[in-house]
């Protein structure tokens, strides 16, 4: 200790002519990043409740808006926030599936009542929505899960050009838990399947590696599960909250790695079914569809007898006839089908209504008929030289393909359709020429341009894979024929499909022309019911729509003959999940009438 | 100058017993109870010392906790994995960054999450931004419990110098959550090292100031030098670590010792004084915000510009991880801190606990230390080591 201590602690006084560092605004703005009052951008936003799930303070509660919709994809609810809760952490920013919250950086509200700190952002405005500093998600690649699916193993295009082994190898336990890792369980998806299946529960029994579970919550709604989880035109996928940022999940995948996980022989044991009471009544189904068979199985749950009626020699309708091997295999429809026969349904093959037994004797013999006979029949372009004999149908290649009959395949094939079905006999095409010819020249034309074609865009892609030539935007106009010796088709461009009333009214280029040579051409444009089997007596007692379809009632798929049920294709889709949901909801509608 | 010397000779009484026991005799009328805390100014935050008083002079201390306590390790052992990170900052306000890092961290390594490079860097920041912010207050703050309080106000001006940098780093001023499970929430913003540097600047002048002002004071010499002093036996048996333990000639320092992020790659010897008074205890943590500023300038230079700076972890929703121990540690500015999280495979955390600098430093070792000091250095002590009672009681 010196003098020296007395006095150097006098310096301080050299600050007393400085400037005073007090903020002079209180007001001052916060930083670009600050993380501040919350705001919402409620048209992107969809309502998933991510942002509920991740807050720690239970800060968020999703509530229903009135300005707006419930619709597939949206759940019409929207996040309120709490400041006596939160505490502006932005986590629920980082999650947001659609990147639609985020924070500003305004940091000062006085509001007298504390019930007004509770609001919904973006619906209920506030000074700062238009503020577009505050926190966002960080850029780049951050994310809070995944948002890339697993690669899913397939053939190589060169081992599946020539066969029709099943291209897609399904995930292994690996892949499907890292998928199922990446839902944020919204149930979105539920919603928007036709058949509501417990999408994000049976994801989560794939995390708890309890398959049996996942099975069993997939029964609950679709008996179809091996079919579906292959083929099904994922509409759930199409919505799910993680296809705003990234791919969505993989339901289909995963449905399909639930029911590759057990096997058949252990169905019974995990499905627990073997003790439903038996209630005496009698139904008859007709057609072995997806539709049919969803409504027998979910019938025979409810302690009906069953009989079904199928006009060919195996059951599965559409999904056994008119969709390739390569998609679906015969023996992946066996575990299903089986399954649901295995219940203690009747089934009688080789057996058309209306030839072999009368319509009249379904209604004296059973107590409710459902009809679910599919669209079979398809439809023609009715353009010149359609009538040729070397001018078919997809939908009745198709048939044969599965049945085994010998069918034409000609060198040079032109397909007219953009559906899933003109790209499986396209597909289907090439590998029979493969197989004949060494070689695959097939062209797949269609009226949409390629980004709006109606097949899903990996068979499109698989097709090309495949030497298939997909060539759209084109009308036909002639399939010129020369010495009775089809020659080719003769096309025109079009322009649009449908006008401005969004009804199917295409307009074309007639300048724009172009000639596809083939010795062989394929319509697939389409496919109608054949519903000649119901007696006229019946038909003129249906109610029908001012469209002339008949009427049924839109839950119990009820038609004005309080005994008949009519489902299916026929009524709704074309696809099978319509098919299975609407056989579920038939088989509650019989219940229904039946049970009163 | 003898008779300034007030201590007085404690080796008659109070009166010890055969075992050594002090035998305090309240109805004498030669002592006095007194209860500093659970509100005082002179305590951080909320606990009591317990007071035994003869004169104006302590002869026993009993600590006393659970006036703060608020659950915290409870509270993150039923969230989930990615929300534990906000309820873990709050057990310590001053310096909540220490928090962020051993927590994600361990989370890190039960779940075998390997952060990128970048996130290492700007980990490392940010926990030297929470030192420095740390140390600019309470170094000063030394002085301020003797009734200097012109330090202080110079040295939370300085923290709001740092806590600027935070808000623009981090989107938050006080908690900055930034650290995640999986590395940061973001790079540095454009012109921030700029911005840095002329903090850092005015933080060194401040620091001389303060040198002038306080260490070089004759008062605060009066009261600090030899108050208080830590026998170097104790270091070992109570466990001392951190700046306490350095001032008293180890060298001890989980940054040098138990290199983390990327502090094996900075350049720097954390000081260490021969005599563990009041006043090298400060001087240690005057050295520190030295070294401190040295460390944020080097790491603002060596960093990559840019680069990924979070791992892709699981979905956060359903973060699991599988069994497993983990003893997280790290330097805070008040000595090692750390956290012992246990993992039962299922998405929440087993067990967190937390090894608060305090729970040594200001329950034990103050108890001891606090015997033989005069009642009105009490605030001193507690002061001079860097008590934080949110930290002991979790
Ligand atoms: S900022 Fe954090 S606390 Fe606030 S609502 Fe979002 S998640 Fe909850
Ligand atoms: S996470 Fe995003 S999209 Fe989902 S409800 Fe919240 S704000 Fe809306
Ligand atoms: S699958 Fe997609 S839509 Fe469905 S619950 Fe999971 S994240 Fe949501």
């Amino acid at each position: 200790m010196s003098f020296k201590d007395v006095l150097i602690p006098f310096k301080a006084w050299g600050n007393f002519f400085k400037e005073p560092v007090t903020l002079k605004n209180p007001m001052r703005e916060a930083a670009p990043r600050y993380r501040g009052f919350h705001k919402n951008n409620v048209n992107e936003c969809i309502g998933c409740g991510t942002c509920e799930s991740i807050c720690e303070n239970e800060a968020i509660v999703m509530i229903p808006v009135d300005s707006v919709e419930t619709k597939n994809g949206d759940s019409g609810l929207r996040p309120m926030v709490d400041y006596g809760r939160c505490c502006w952490c932005g986590l629920c920013v980082d999650v947001c599936t659609t990147n639609s919250l985020s924070l500003s950086n305004e940091y000062t509200w006085v509001a007298e009542d504390p019930e007004e700190m509770k609001y919904i952002p973006g619906v209920d405005k506030k000074p700062w929505d238009e503020n577009e500093k505050g926190w966002k998600k960080p850029e780049g690649n951050f994310s809070y899960y995944p948002l890339e699916r697993p690669h899913m193993q397939e053939l190589h295009p060169e081992d599946r050009d020539h066969s029709f082994i099943e291209i897609v190898k399904g995930y292994s336990d690996e892949e499907a838990l890292l998928e199922a890792d990446r839902c944020v369980e919204c149930g979105i998806c539920t919603a928007t399947c036709p058949a509501h299946m417990g999408i994000p529960e049976y994801i989560k029994a794939i995390r708890n590696k309890d398959v049996e579970e996942g099975l069993r919550i997939m029964y609950e709604t679709n008996p179809l599960p091996e079919i579906c989880g292959r083929i099904c035109t994922h509409k759930c996928e199409t919505v799910c909250s993680l296809g705003h940022r990234g791919e969505p999940i993989s339901i289909r995948w995963l449905k399909r790695y639930i029911a590759d996980q057990v096997p058949t022989s252990k169905y019974a044991e995990v499905l627990r079914q073997d003790s439903v009471e038996q209630n005496g009544k009698k139904v008859a189904i007709v057609g072995a569809g997806p539709a049919g068979l969803s409504a027998a199985y979910y019938l025979r749950q409810l302690g009906y007898s069953v009989t079904i009626f199928e006009k060919l020699i195996a059951a599965g309708g559409m999904m056994r006839y008119g969709i390739p091997e390569y998609r679906l295999p015969y023996d992946q429809i066996d575990k299903d089908v089986d399954y649901i026969l295995a219940q203690g349904v009747d089934i009688k093959y080789n057996t058309e209504i209306g030839k072999d037994i009368a319509f009249e004797k379904l209604e004296q013999d059973f107590n409710a008929v459902y009809v679910a006979t599919g669209l079979h029949s398809g439809r023609s372009t009715r353009v010149p030289g359609s009538d040729h004999a070397m001018v078919f149908q997809a939908i009745d290649l198709l048939r044969k393909i599965t049945l085994g009959e010998p069918i034409e395949v000609a060198e040079k094939v032109v397909v007219i359709g953009g559906g899933n079905v003109a790209m499986d006999i396209t597909r289907s095409m090439a590998r029979l020429q493969k197989i004949k010819y060494g070689k695959v020249n097939v062209i797949a034309t269609a009226l949409e341009s390629e980004d709006k074609m109606p097949a899903d865009r990996e068979e499109i892609v698989e097709a090309r894979e495949e030497n298939a030539v997909i060539n759209p935007g084109w009308g036909p106009r002639e399939i010129v024929v020369e010495n009775n010796t089809v020659k080719g088709l003769k096309v025109v461009r079009c322009l649009s499909v449908f006008d401005e009333t969004g009804r199917f009214n295409p307009s074309f280029d007639e300048a724009d022309t172009n000639f596809f040579e083939a010795d062989m051409v394929v319509e697939s444009i389409g496919q109608g019911a054949d519903l000649g089997f119901i007696p006229a007596s019946y038909m003129e007692k249906l109610e029908k729509d001012p469209r002339g379809r008949i009427k049924v009632d839109p839950h119990t798929y009820q038609s004005s003959l309080e005994w008949l049920f009519m489902g299916g294709d026929i009524i709704e889709g074309p696809d099978v999940i319509h098919g299975v949901a609407n056989g579920h909801k038939a088989a509650k509608g019989i219940d229904l009438l039946l049970n009163k | 100058m003898s008779f300034l010397n007030l201590k007085a000779d404690r080796s008659k009484y109070p009166q010890r017993d055969a075992d050594g026991k002090m035998q305090i005799d309240l109805d004498s009328h030669k002592f006095v109870k007194l209860w500093q805390g659970p509100n005082h100014p002179g305590v951080t935050g909320n606990m009591s010392v317990e007071l035994t008083l003869a004169g104006d002079e302590i002869v026993e201390a009993k600590t006393h906790v659970g006036y703060l306590h608020r659950g915290f390790e409870k509270l993150i052992e039923r969230r989930l994995f990615i929300q534990g990170m906000q309820t873990s900052i709050r057990m310590c306000v001053a310096e909540p960054d220490s928090n962020e890092y051993v927590y994600c961290t361990a989370i890190e390594e039960l779940s075998n999450v390997e952060i990128p490079e970048m996130a290492k860097w700007i980990r490392t920041l940010i926990l030297e931004m929470a030192r420095l912010q740390s140390l600019v207050r309470v170094v000063p703050g030394q002085a301020g419990t003797f009734g200097l309080g012109l330090g202080v106000q110079w040295g939370v001006y300085m923290r709001e110098l740092i806590l600027d940098r935070f808000e623009e780093l981090t989107g938050g001023r006080v908690y900055h959550m930034f650290m995640t499970p999986g590395g940061v929430r973001g790079l540095l913003p454009d012109g921030f090292k700029t911005r840095m540097e002329e903090n850092l600047k005015e933080i060194e002048s401040f620091a001389h100031r303060i040198d002038d002002l306080i260490f070089n004071n004759v008062v605060f010499k009066k009261r600090a030098v030899d108050t208080a002093v830590i026998d170097p036996s104790w270091i070992d048996n109570y466990g001392i670590t951190g700046f306490v333990a350095r001032s008293a000639g180890f060298n001890r320092d989980v940054r040098k010792s138990f290199p983390y992020l990327i502090y094996d790659q900075l350049d720097f010897e954390p000081k260490v004084m021969e005599y563990s008074d009041i006043y090298n205890r400060a001087k240690v943590r005057w050295f520190d915000i030295l070294t401190t500023v040295d460390l944020i300038r080097q790491i603002m230079r060596k960093m990559p510009e840019k680069g990924d700076f979070k791992a892709q972890t699981p979905n956060v929703l359903h973060w699991t991880a599988p069994k497993g121990e983990t003893y997280v540690r790290s330097e805070s500015s008040r000595g090692e801190y750390g956290m012992y999280v246990v993992t039962d495979g299922t998405n929440k955390p087993r067990r967190v606990n937390l090894r608060g600098v305090s729970y040594t430093h200001a329950i034990c070792v103050l108890e001891d230390l606090l015997v033989g000091v005069n009642i009105a250095d009490v605030a001193a002590v507690m002061v001079s080591l860097q008590t934080c009672p949110p930290e002991i009681e979790r």
